[in-house]
């Protein structure tokens, strides 16, 4: 099929294989070996693209990640992925991509009035124009401004793809794989070192794979890559990985990069994951990362056919590609002529060579007039012309004054540029390294490394082929001594041409046009142009991280590597300051865009955290119980019959486990093993309450506190031996409880004998609660005596459930007489079917989370956490019973005795009932003493539970209120949207006060 | 399974089918194990290991085997122990019966984790799906055990071949850790 | 992510196994009767917040699950060296001059 500019021969395109693919709907052809933009390219398409602010045409400006204008959305699996740069994107057979922001179509845009309407949109036209009215913000202008500007659509439906991650490590990470990145990964793999080779091209070799004038050991510069790949492919201690993009460089030489699977794939494996992120930490870096272009700033730069020449080039020798049919060079330095040779030896027609120096090298005059070409030196481009296309061009000569006479106009379809080279600094930025400028390099180039990297090539403006093989042999041979102590004797490949040249130029062009009507484009992708920055200057801005935010120039997702040097340039030419006073912003990761999957990874769906489960689950599931998450615990909620809602499964719950018995599973309560000599010492020490004297075989409520004297935790703990306690904590707090543990213990108290064991997940847990708990459970437990004098209220002894050993406890959390049983957890299934199964035989129920806090509320009986904020002391929650007053010290002690802690005013725990007994709280209502309080009142308190009690037919609550313990039979109000709501403060304990139900 | 370290203390339960089963990668569940957390000071370890019988390995992630018992260094003052599941009240009243005097801390954690077994050639990149080790055989050769964390679960890790680890992880979290390792490994069944 | 040396296990990790226990080498009064509401606050809240070379404590949650102290410059987040829970913090002067690297 055909594709007009496409060469008769020559590239790595593979010709034999032609794929179809579409772009806005238009059927195009390409090849096995293309990217979208070298297969747009080949058909003549340049327009790809509108800019961000003026809706200008844009077409492809380069052929690498920097692409600032080819950004288009790509169709797969019913969406699309917005934002892509033509430029890395391989072609593939269907690939169907569309351009973005534009409207109705790429060719006629709407918004291309944004460009006639410029005037209106200085730099920092954001922050003056839209100051006024305050209220227009969020409803008009930003909704404007939005649908206006931008890039592509986000997707709209879950993304089908999945994300891997590998860890890996070595001791040689080279990033980049062009000369000297491959020639350091050689000298690094031969010494025998780990090496990890990663390259955000298809295929490794860089500019080496559209090298036209060079050869390295006598071969075509594309077979040494290919021998070299070769080479590096059957070393077990290498691993290579193109289409990989370090992106970040962290702490510790610890480097992210960015694999990608699938994407080139017409039809990829579904079981192969998109994108695989490497965490990589490495012993020793090479930043093997190159150099890009820089653009020249001449007004219309930006016109489509406008390009990057090594771009061209790269468009030409790499993939076929002409990049028009009358091209035009211009340049201020000596790579961009090879270039117009290249393009000449096609037959491509170079109508002339525009060249900034006065006297430009002698030996590519000569080449230039050896092919007929037209060299202008001393010669600028001032201008261009062409609607969607650059038709020709307007080209201005420098005078010694300054001055630019008109040079005449030029017809081209394409125009080859190069301001010379910036080397990418990105990796050895994000590094925490300070670049460093060099005067004689324009350029700033790595300094002092902060870390165990080192760049090489042109990444620190090593430029020519044989200075870039040299340096990365001897950056690969010495990363790898570094890492590894490891040598080896490396034989050198040498090079014959691809010779550095010299020029370029930063900052924009001198014109004779007039500059308050001409566009001169710095920053493509954020369309800020020359004469932005000199507002940003002129209006005050003279640091470039003011400059940066003020234009937004180099915020656009290359970072400014594009355009940061011209744009210091001219910043520093408008202030009258040298570049190093006014200074380069920090490049930060990502290097290039990085897809939230890639970051997400795993941690998505039923992957997005452990979901921890209990051996009850399963019979929970089949039997229509409720779950509710509590930290990572999936805890049965309640358990409706047919036809209940919460409301009615709670109150038949509660109701049952008070005049019955109910079955609930306590597994997820923290347990800790408190082992040796010292145990009870150790206790003493972070519990209020005082363990020394708890016989074993008793148990005992115990409140943690902090050494502010704050509530952290509680728990029941019990005494089986001399020197050893079964501790249990709340279910959020086990891992909290145990580390404290361990830090007073180790750090403080190192002398003791003791030792710490988690055991949460080693016990399963059922409580049995209720008037029937004891004659419900006495049939499945042998070897302990359960009756009321053997047995009491806060006993703990070890028998057999069902034949299995057990920790059997005589506790409760309802007021109830209550067990809990615990058995090794392979035992917890057969545990909870026994007794699930045996309690609805006996008219009792099991219950869940909701009920178990219900019946604690009508206890008054606190949960930590929930009536608790981290503010609240023993005293204040009324426990000063807790707290082993005799004691020398525990936790929290002297932090209690705190002037503010002691002080009048604190906020106390209390109970509240609604003068309506229908009415329940809302946990969280606010507290005040007047029933409709002034705005700005402060409150006295807050709900910290609320329930309704079927024990008591009305609803209850527990609230922190200021002095609360002295306001007994006040009352108060909570303030609601629907009205005030007024409550008596009561005592905590609404149920069996006396607690004759726990002594049974 | 024999040449393998653990061969005779974790073999995979055979009542279990296979969690993955791959040329290059398999995952299977092992057995029951019978498993002590064992804590003391350096006089508690000579007679522990006596007890035991396979002496406390001191050297930092190290472990020691004797027929079907083995000893893990999990820190300077802990260790688990392995043995077979039926012999956890045998081994409880051994060591506490011989360690009377030096003080030590003796609890069962035989059913706080369960134990998977890794292996085959793919059984490293496997496992640095989701655990940020070096896992290379210089860095961490047969009979390295160490903790750490797989994504956000912390697990325990034992090498006891050159393509065989045991993967220890709270019971809660093992379908977690045992999920992910089956997906990381989808990829390698594609064409 | 950092890379801990842990003294216990003798090998680096990644800091994920670690949980930072803030700075190093303050000891819990031993008689907290005798000891004054101020002197408690300065116990309990006031640090350093040094900018420069600290000590401070890690512990091996995920790992050995011993605490340790470090030296670490919280500036260029390196670690000048490693040392376990009771032996004498080392001064700058003191280390050797490859410690840490």
């Amino acid at each position: 099929m055909s594709q007009p500019f496409r060469t008769e021969k020559g590239g790595r395109i593979d010709r034999g294989e032609e794929l179809t693919f579409t772009f806005d709907g238009e059927e195009f052809h390409g090849h096995k070996g293309d990217t979208l933009a070298s297969a747009l390219l080949a058909n003549g398409v340049h327009l790809v693209g509108r800019s961000f602010k003026y809706h200008r045409p844009r077409g492809i400006l380069s052929s690498g990640s920097e692409e600032p204008n080819a950004l288009v959305g790509i169709y797969r699996n019913g969406d699309q992925t917005p934002n892509l740069r033509a430029t890395q994107i391989e072609l593939y057979d269907g690939l169907e991509a569309i351009s973005q922001n534009r409207f109705p179509s790429l060719g006629f845009d709407v918004g291309a009035v944004n460009d006639l309407l410029s005037p209106l949109f200085p730099a920092g036209f954001y922050y003056k124009t839209f100051m006024w009215p305050k209220s227009f913000w969020d409803r008009v202008y930003e909704p404007i401004i939005r649908s206006a500007a931008g890039l592509g659509k986000p997707p709209r439906t879950p993304d089908q793809d999945t994300y891997a991650n590998q860890f890996a490590h070595c001791d040689v990470l080279v990033a980049g794989s062009g000369p000297s990145g491959l020639a350091a990964a050689l000298a690094a793999a031969e010494t025998g070192a780990r090496v990890i080779l990663c390259d955000e091209q298809a295929e490794c070799g860089g500019s080496l794979l559209s090298e036209s004038n060079a050869s390295i050991d006598g071969k075509d510069p594309a077979n040494w890559v290919h021998e070299t790949v070769a080479r590096l492919s059957s070393m077990e201690n290498v691993t290579l990985l193109p289409r990989t993009t370090a992106f970040g460089y962290f702490a510790h030489n610890f480097v992210a990069l960015a694999e990608r699977v699938t994407d080139h794939l017409a039809e990829p494996d579904s079981k192969l994951p998109r994108e695989r992120l490497w965490q990589v930490r490495a012993k020793e870096v090479v930043i093997a990362a190159g150099a890009i272009e820089r653009p020249m700033v001449f007004p219309e730069n930006d016109r489509p056919g406008i390009m990057l020449a090594d771009a061209g080039r790269t468009y030409l020798n790499r993939y076929g590609v002409k990049v028009g049919h009358k091209v035009l060079v211009a340049t201020a330095c000596d790579t961009a002529w090879q270039a117009a040779f290249d393009l000449a030896d096609h037959g491509v027609e170079v109508v002339a060579i525009v060249d900034v120096r006065e006297t430009p090298p002698d030996n590519l005059i000569a080449i230039a007039e050896a092919r007929g070409i037209r060299v202008e030196a001393g010669c600028v481009v001032t201008g261009t012309l062409g609607r969607k296309r650059i038709k020709s061009a307007l080209l201005g000569r420098l005078m010694t004054s300054g001055q630019v006479a008109s040079g005449g106009q030029i017809d081209c379809d394409a125009l080859l540029m190069s301001g010379g080279w910036t080397p990418t600094v990105s990796l050895y930025s994000q590094s925490r390294g300070k670049v460093v400028w060099a005067p004689e390099k324009g350029a700033f180039l790595p300094g002092i490394s902060v870390q165990k990297e080192r760049s090489t090539g042109a990444s620190k403006a090593v430029y020519g082929l044989q200075a870039c093989l040299e340096d990365g042999y001897a950056a690969g041979e010495a990363a790898a001594t570094a890492a590894s102590g490891k040598t080896a004797t490396i034989t050198y490949s040498s090079a014959y041409g691809g010779e550095a040249g010299s020029g370029g130029i930063l900052g924009a062009l001198p014109h004779d046009r007039n500059a308050s009507r001409v566009k001169a484009f710095v920053d493509y992708q954020n369309d800020v142009t020359a004469k932005d920055v000199k507002l940003a200057v002129r209006e005050g801005m003279h640091s470039i991280e003011h400059i940066k935010r003020y234009t937004t120039t180099g915020m656009a997702t290359d970072q400014g590597r594009l355009s940061n040097m011209n744009a210091l340039e001219i910043a520093s030419g408008t202030l009258d300051k040298p570049v190093t006073d006014v200074g380069l912003t920090t490049f930060r990761q990502p290097y290039t865009p990085t897809t939230f999957g890639l970051f997400a990874g795993i941690s998505r769906g039923d992957f997005f955290d452990a979901v921890r489960k209990t051996a009850s689950h399963e019979w929970v599931v089949q039997h229509g119980g409720v779950f509710e998450d509590v930290s990572q615990w999936k805890r049965a909620w309640y358990f409706p019959k047919p036809g209940e809602d919460m409301h009615a499964a709670v109150e038949r719950e509660c109701r049952t486990v008070r005049e019955s018995v109910g079955l609930f599973d306590a597994s997820t309560l923290g347990k800790i093993e408190v082992v040796g000599p010292d145990a009870a010492e150790f206790l003493e020490r972070m519990y209020t309450n005082p363990w020394k004297k708890l016989a074993p075989g008793r148990c005992r409520y115990g409140l943690l506190l902090n050494d502010a004297g704050f509530i952290v935790d509680d728990g029941v703990i019990g005494r089986l031996a001399e020197d050893r306690f079964h501790v249990t904590t709340t279910t959020g707090g086990a891992p909290n409880v145990l580390a404290t543990m361990e830090d007073y213990l180790q750090t403080e108290w190192s002398d003791l004998n003791v030792w710490l064991t988690s055991t949460t997940e080693q016990y399963s847990v059922a409580a049995v609660q209720g008037p029937k708990a004891r004659e419900f459970i006495a049939p499945f437990i042998e070897g302990i005596d359960l009756s009321a004098d053997a047995f009491p209220h806060m006993s703990v002894k070890e028998g057999t459930f069902c034949g299995v050993p057990c920790r059997l406890f005589r506790i409760s959390f309802t007021g109830e007489l209550g067990f809990e049983i615990n058995v090794s957890r392979r035992y917890g299934e057969m545990m909870w079917e026994t007794l699930a199964t045996e309690i609805e035989k006996r008219g009792g129920t099991p219950y869940g989370t909701e009920t178990m806090h219900v019946l604690r509320a009508e206890k008054g009986y606190i949960i930590v956490g929930q009536d608790t904020d981290g503010t609240v002391t023993p005293y204040d929650a009324g426990m000063g019973w807790a707290i082993g007053k005799k004691k020398f010290d525990f936790v929290g002690k002297r932090g209690l005795a705190r002037t503010d802690l002691v002080a009048d005013g604190r906020k106390q725990f209390v109970g509240l009932l609604t003068k309506d007994p229908k009415i329940r709280l809302e946990e969280g209502a606010q507290i005040t003493t007047s029933e409709n309080p002034a705005t700005g009142t402060a409150a006295e308190g807050h709900v910290t539970s609320s329930y309704y009690s079927a024990a008591l037919e009305r609803t209850i609550a527990l609230a922190i209120v200021k002095n609360g313990h002295a306001r007994e039979g006040q009352t108060l109000y909570v303030p609601m949207p629907e009205g005030s709501i007024p409550v008596e403060v009561t005592g905590t304990v609404f149920y069996d006060k006396e607690g004759a139900q726990l002594n049974v | 399974m024999s040449d393998l370290l653990a061969g005779d203390t974790i073999t995979p339960d055979a009542a279990k089918s296979p969690l993955l089963s791959l040329p290059t990668a398999s995952i299977s569940t092992a057995v029951p194990l019978t498993r002590l957390s064992f804590r003391g000071r350096n006089d508690a370890i000579e007679a522990a290991g006596d007890a035991f019988g396979v002496a406390l390995p001191t050297a930092p992630l190290s472990c020691a085997t004797a027929g079907s018992r083995a000893a893990l260094w999990m820190g300077p003052d802990e260790w688990t122990l392995l043995a077979p599941e039926d012999e956890l009240k045998t081994v409880f009243d051994t060591i506490e019966a011989k360690l009377a005097d030096p003080a030590h801390a003796l609890v069962d954690i035989s059913d706080r984790s369960q134990a998977i077994i890794v292996s085959g050639e793919k059984a490293t990149w496997l496992l640095n799906s989701g655990i940020f080790i070096d896992l290379s055989a210089e860095a961490f050769p047969v009979g390295t055990v160490t903790r750490t964390i797989f994504h956000k679960a912390p697990v325990m890790i034992w090498r006891t071949g050159i393509d065989t680890f045991v993967v220890d992880a709270w019971v809660t979290f093992m379908p977690y850790v045992s999920g992910l390792l089956v997906q990381a490994a989808e990829e390698l069944e594609a064409a | 992510m950092l890379l801990i040396y842990c003294p216990y296990c003798q090998v680096e990790r990644a800091e994920v196994e670690f949980r930072c226990g803030g700075e190093a080498h303050i000891a819990r009064p031993s008689d907290p009767e005798k000891t004054t509401d101020e002197d408690w606050v300065e116990f309990l809240y006031m640090r350093a917040n040094t900018k420069g070379v600290i000590a401070e404590r890690w512990r091996h949650i995920h790992g050995c699950g011993r605490f340790f102290n470090a030296l670490r410059d919280t500036v260029s987040d390196n670690f000048l060296t490693f040392y376990k829970t009771g032996e004498p913090m080392p001064t700058l002067e003191t280390l050797p001059q490859e410690a840490g690297k």
